[in-house]
């Protein structure tokens, strides 16, 4: 397995390189992939990894897009009348402006979703279980209700968003580099925070939080930490969705708490909560799963979609990494001895 | 000597029940002191109000001269007060190792140290803990799947892993073969003399803690029914009685 490691990583590289140019037609298609990956690694930096379910991440997502609209279009000209004559037509952006929107827009995005992170976490993560759950996804449906009443940013009519300079298909191109590159850059960085003693913390805040805090573990800090790690990268894919999709609004694609804001969960839920790779796995089996039924079965495909999160919840809890994690552990550097040779007698 | 844990007058009830009623006492600074009683006399309670773990109705507690009573379970663990616990508590997904170099004291650290992976030192500190206790050989078993006698050694070992100034043990030898107490005596002394921890020890073997302790206090009805070495109290009449009277 270890030598085979580094090939594996490289051709692995070469392939996301390449996928756009090998499937032209699905360049789209894989951006948004890209984004599952996304949301449902930093769903699991919380929700698998440190035992806070949260059902308002998408919270981080619309707040994203919102965050880069202004800075993205407020570089370049006033957001009120901007939004006001819904941006079509009269207003153009210079290379300059457009680029240098969607980096500013993306940073400042992640950056006001980590500040945020830690606001909202302030009170929420004095709530357990199933009541964290449910009020972070209450502060999700606030968001929404209050940005679609907020005139300056476009009201429930949402805003448009300057369009990409050159042709479609270079554009699509490059909305599948900047969702990749982030993605790999998150993968990478968890891969290497999780073995960190913060991820070790963590996880022992997920197994037994009130001996986390017996032991003196700062927890709260950690948990805020967490979170406001796992609410940049959100916010940076919200940023580049907003340019992307070119037009969007507060409650059908900023804050879609009932589409996007569940299907990372679910994601999460099939690849196998608490590790690396289940996320990823998740990721691309339900976004497949969903493309096909969306293509192939239209009038049942939300049919199917529940059948597959009753059975993903009812037979396979720990996802598909999970049960490999059973079946192989050496692949995951696991040394747990199962069963010992004297289970019950007190330790010599 | 000098005194590391003081309570005066300390109360606490849980409705109805009057757990602890106006308890003074003191533990000294690098000695192993004692707390013996019949079941549901107050001990757990007691432990459970000096770290913090609930607020207490009345009176104080202080900590190497620093009042602590309203303080959480977590701040009173970083001033280098533990407690284990008499259900012990331990991750039990995890492996014996892992559950070690969890309780390294995160309060020590430098950002940048928690921010970076556990080096060798840590591993060779988790193992040689896991030695001294007598679990080395199951180090890589799944904790939960332990006995409980076994939990509670991996418990103790987690606790010395945090590098704790004052350790308070409920029930130590609690589910532990009779035949290893002595070795489990020999190595709370190790831990008090070696490593330098003060010690605080819950226990219902009287062999035990009479070999161990150099103050014992004794708990009955929630309030503190007697105080001195262990050769007074095992001549008190009122903790003869107690213990009688409790049976
Ligand atoms: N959380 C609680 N809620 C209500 N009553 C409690 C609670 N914890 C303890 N008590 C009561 O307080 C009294 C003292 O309990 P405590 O656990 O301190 O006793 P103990 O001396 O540790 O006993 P044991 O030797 O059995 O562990 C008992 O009457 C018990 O029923
Ligand atoms: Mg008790």
């Amino acid at each position: 397995m270890k030598y085979l490691k580094i090939p594996f990583y490289l051709a692995l590289m070469a392939f996301i390189v390449a996928a756009p140019f090998l499937f032209p037609a699905f360049k789209t298609q894989l951006a948004t992939l890209w984004l599952m990956i996304i949301v449902a690694l930093t769903w699991d930096m919380t929700g698998g990894q440190m035992g806070y379910n949260s059902l308002g991440n998408i919270f981080f997502y619309g707040t994203g897009m919102y965050v880069c609209a202004i800075v993205g279009i407020g570089i370049a000209f006033n957001v009120g009348e901007y939004t006001n004559a819904s941006g079509g037509g009269i207003y153009t952006f210079t290379d300059a402006q457009y680029f240098g929107g969607v980096l500013l827009g993306c940073l400042a995005a992640g950056l006001f979703c980590s500040l945020m992170a830690v606001l909202v976490g302030f009170i929420t993560f004095g709530l357990r279980g199933p009541y964290f759950a449910i009020g972070t996804l209450g502060v999700a449906i606030a968001a929404g209700e209050l940005v679609s009443n907020w005139e300056w940013v476009g009201a429930g009519q949402g805003i448009a968003m300057p369009v990409y300079p050159y042709d479609l298909e270079t554009g699509k191109v490059f909305f599948y580099f900047l969702f990749a590159g982030t993605g790999v850059v998150l993968f990478v960085f968890l891969s290497w925070l999780y073995r960190t003693r913060f991820g070790a913390a963590i996880n022992a805040i997920r197994d037994d939080e009130e001996k986390a805090e017996a032991m003196g573990i700062h927890t709260l800090r950690y948990k805020l930490t967490a979170w406001a790690l796992s609410a940049f990268f959100v916010g940076v894919a919200g940023a580049i969705s907003a340019y992307q999709l070119i037009h969007f609004e507060p409650l059908e694609t900023a804050y879609q708490t009932i589409n996007l804001g569940i299907f990372m969960v679910v994601c999460v839920l099939l690849g196998g909560k608490g590790t690396l790779w289940g996320p990823v796995v998740g990721a691309i089996v339900f976004h497949v799963f969903k493309e096909v039924t969306w293509n192939y079965l239209l009038g049942w495909q939300w049919v199917a979609l529940g059948a597959l999160i009753v059975v993903t919840v009812v037979f396979f809890q720990d996802g598909i990494m999970g049960w490999l994690r059973v079946k192989k552990p050496e692949w995951f550097g696991i040394r747990v001895e199962t069963s010992s040779n004297d289970a019950t007698g007190a330790a010599r | 000597m000098t005194v590391i844990i003081e309570t005066k007058n300390v109360s606490k009830s849980y409705g109805g029940v009057v757990a602890n009623k106006d308890i003074s006492i003191s533990v000294e600074s690098g000695g192993i002191t004692g707390l013996i009683g019949p079941n549901g006399s107050g001990k757990t309670t007691l432990f459970n109000s000096i770290v913090g773990y609930h607020p207490i109705d009345s009176g104080t507690i202080q900590f190497e001269n620093q009042e602590i009573s309203k303080k959480p379970v977590q701040e009173i663990a970083r001033l280098g007060l533990l407690r284990t616990f008499q259900q012990t508590r331990i991750y039990g997904e995890m492996n014996c190792v892992e559950n070690m170099l969890i309780s390294l004291p995160h309060r020590k650290m430098t950002m940048r140290e928690i921010f970076s992976r556990n080096n060798r030192a840590d591993y060779e500190q988790a193992d040689r803990l896991l030695e001294f206790v007598g679990l080395y050989e199951k180090r890589f078993l799944q904790s939960g799947s332990l006995s409980f006698g076994q939990q509670k050694l991996l418990e103790f070992a987690m606790a010395l892993m945090n590098e704790p100034t004052c350790l308070l043990l409920d029930e130590p030898t609690a589910g532990i073969n009779p035949t290893l107490i002595n070795g489990l005596i020999d190595r709370l002394k190790r831990a008090n003399s070696e490593f330098g921890i003060t010690l605080f020890i819950i226990e219902h073997n009287m062999r035990v803690i009479m070999n161990m302790a150099d103050q014992i206090y004794c708990l009955a009805h929630g309030e503190l029914l007697a105080s001195g070495p262990p050769s007074a109290i095992q001549s008190d009449q009122r903790v003869i009685d107690a213990y009688l009277g409790a049976h």
